[in-house]
């Protein structure tokens, strides 16, 4: 079973959350959820992006890698790369392990805050797996 | 998407499935890496249903299989099973079979899903062509497969039958019941563990499934899906048809070599022997990444800027931690150790030739 969406981010369609960074200057956290970890099952390689990478949202800013497939994770909003979690490279099941904390992705500088409208609650993410799981 | 017997078993243990050349398959139960271990660690259970099964009986049935495989049969003794290769006439791969002699006179031949129909239709229209005195029948249907691989097999197995599987060797089989029912008890597997290709009616393949899982509790046997069946073929060196073979690769350009007999005329010899007088261009070869990064079915090949060939299979491997994979390239280029690159996404990344297989049991 899928741990709790915590309460604390938003979330995309595709199953990526945002979280602020907690530093302002409208930076932010991006992982993806437990959910989308479980669908993926056993990640055994994170191709991360360069610093400093320009993402819009929707486009691609990180590949995670199971033994069988290849998933693009998505930009859930533009801005730019500003920090990697380096840990993945050497140990990717830790977005299987804890995917709402140390198996976050990368951290962003938001280009246009008001995006964040695009995004949704935990509820409403909830929502929307119910009817996908249906 | 056709269903094998097995079918609601995998939905009652919350299988994934996927399309697997027209069937629905279950391609992991738990993760691939759970499944991969534990089958070389203990024991797994494949449903193998999907597999086609063609009866080849009568005077001529050697005849006809002389004529349409590439290895000598001639040899072949009564419960022994050998590896063949059925070849259109310009010589490429339409499949890569095993042959079951179950009497004089009397064969089963094992087919991959996917060209199963193509087999039966070019081996019969060849046994037509030549008025060969013998029958085929395609008893696909009607028989049931499971694959039981894993150091803990024989001792699982042994529990639900009275043959005695010490004595049965590699690649022989035996006709005995499995938990009461008639079966076939081969040993040989596509995992490169020791272990069983079990063959019974698919109205009680069910029935030894539930027997057998119960048989291997004690031993941690699991059921294991086609993730985990690719991961541990690959790590074995084995091909998978429709991906490292096709119609337009000969035996001559992957480690099939030795399943050819080049005293023998079968149809597609006079093109090998015309493809070995002129030159093998390419190879199929093992690679490992050295680089960071993962090669995939379709992924370019390179050595410097010079584009080599394809990957036809690559993945994580669960044994050796650590990417590895087949290559179709240009045999210019095929010595181990060779540095190569994998295009993956748009970063070149670096790769080596390495000797196949990537792993063997120790015995």
């Amino acid at each position: 079973m899928s741990k709790q969406n915590p309460k604390d981010r938003l979330y995309s369609r595709d199953h990526e959350w945002i979280k602020d960074n907690g530093k302002g200057k409208g930076t932010v956290i991006v992982g993806i959820t437990d959910y989308a970890q479980e669908m993926l099952t056993d990640i055994v390689f994170v191709d991360l992006p360069e610093i400093g990478k320009k993402v819009v949202a929707h486009a691609t800013v990180a590949v995670v890698e199971s033994v069988k497939s290849v998933s693009d994770i998505y930009a859930p909003v533009s801005g730019e790369v500003i920090d990697v979690n380096t840990k993945l490279e050497e140990t990717p099941e830790l977005i299987n392990q804890d995917a709402f904390g140390e198996g976050w992705i990368v951290k962003m500088r938001l280009a246009d805050a008001g995006e964040r409208t695009m995004l949704l609650s935990a509820d409403d993410y909830d929502e929307m797996l119910k009817e996908e799981k249906s | 998407m056709k269903k094998t017997p097995l079918y609601e078993k995998h939905i009652t243990l919350n299988a994934k499935i996927i399309d697997f050349g027209g069937w629905a398959m279950p391609v992991q139960y738990t993760n691939v890496i759970d499944e991969h271990r534990t089958t070389r660690g203990a024991a797994g259970l494949f449903d193998i249903c999907h597999m086609g099964e063609i009866e080849v009986k009568g005077p001529r049935a050697l005849d006809l299989l002389q004529l349409v495989l590439t290895r000598n049969l001639a040899d072949q003794t009564i419960g022994q099973v050998k590896l063949s290769a059925l070849l259109n006439k310009e010589g490429g791969i339409i499949d890569d079979l095993t042959v079951y002699k179950m009497d004089e006179n009397s064969y089963m031949l094992v087919t991959n899903a996917t060209p199963k129909d193509r087999d039966w239709q070019w081996i019969k229209s060849i046994q037509q062509d030549k008025h060969f005195d013998c029958t085929l029948e395609d008893i696909s249907d009607r028989t049931g497969k499971l694959d039981l691989q894993g150091p803990f097999s024989e001792e699982i197995l042994q529990q639900l039958t009275e043959a005695n599987l010490k004595t049965l060797r590699f690649y022989h089989f035996c006709e005995s019941p499995v938990a009461g029912f008639p079966a076939i008890i081969s040993r040989s597997g596509y995992t490169g563990e020791d272990g069983f290709e079990i063959y019974a009616a698919s109205n009680v393949i069910g029935e030894i499934w539930d027997k057998l899982m119960i048989a291997g509790a004690k031993s941690g046997l699991k059921p294991a899906g086609l993730g985990a069946r690719d991961t541990l073929r690959l790590e074995a060196g084995m091909m998978l048809n429709g991906q490292d073979l096709n119609e337009s690769i000969s035996p001559l350009e992957v480690p099939y070599g030795w399943i050819v007999d080049a005293q023998k005329e079968f149809i597609g010899s006079d093109a090998l022997k015309a493809k070995q007088n002129s030159g093998i261009k390419k190879k199929l070869v093992g690679l490992e990444m050295t680089g960071r990064g993962i090669a995939r079915h379709g992924y370019k090949v390179f050595h410097g800027e010079k584009e080599i060939g394809i990957v036809t299979s690559g993945t994580f491997s669960p044994t050796l931690n650590k990417a590895i994979g087949l290559a179709f390239i240009d045999i210019a280029f095929s010595v181990p150790d060779t540095e190569i690159a994998v295009a993956i996404r748009d970063t070149m990344t670096a790769a080596k030739i390495v000797k196949l297989p990537f792993y063997k049991r120790s015995k």
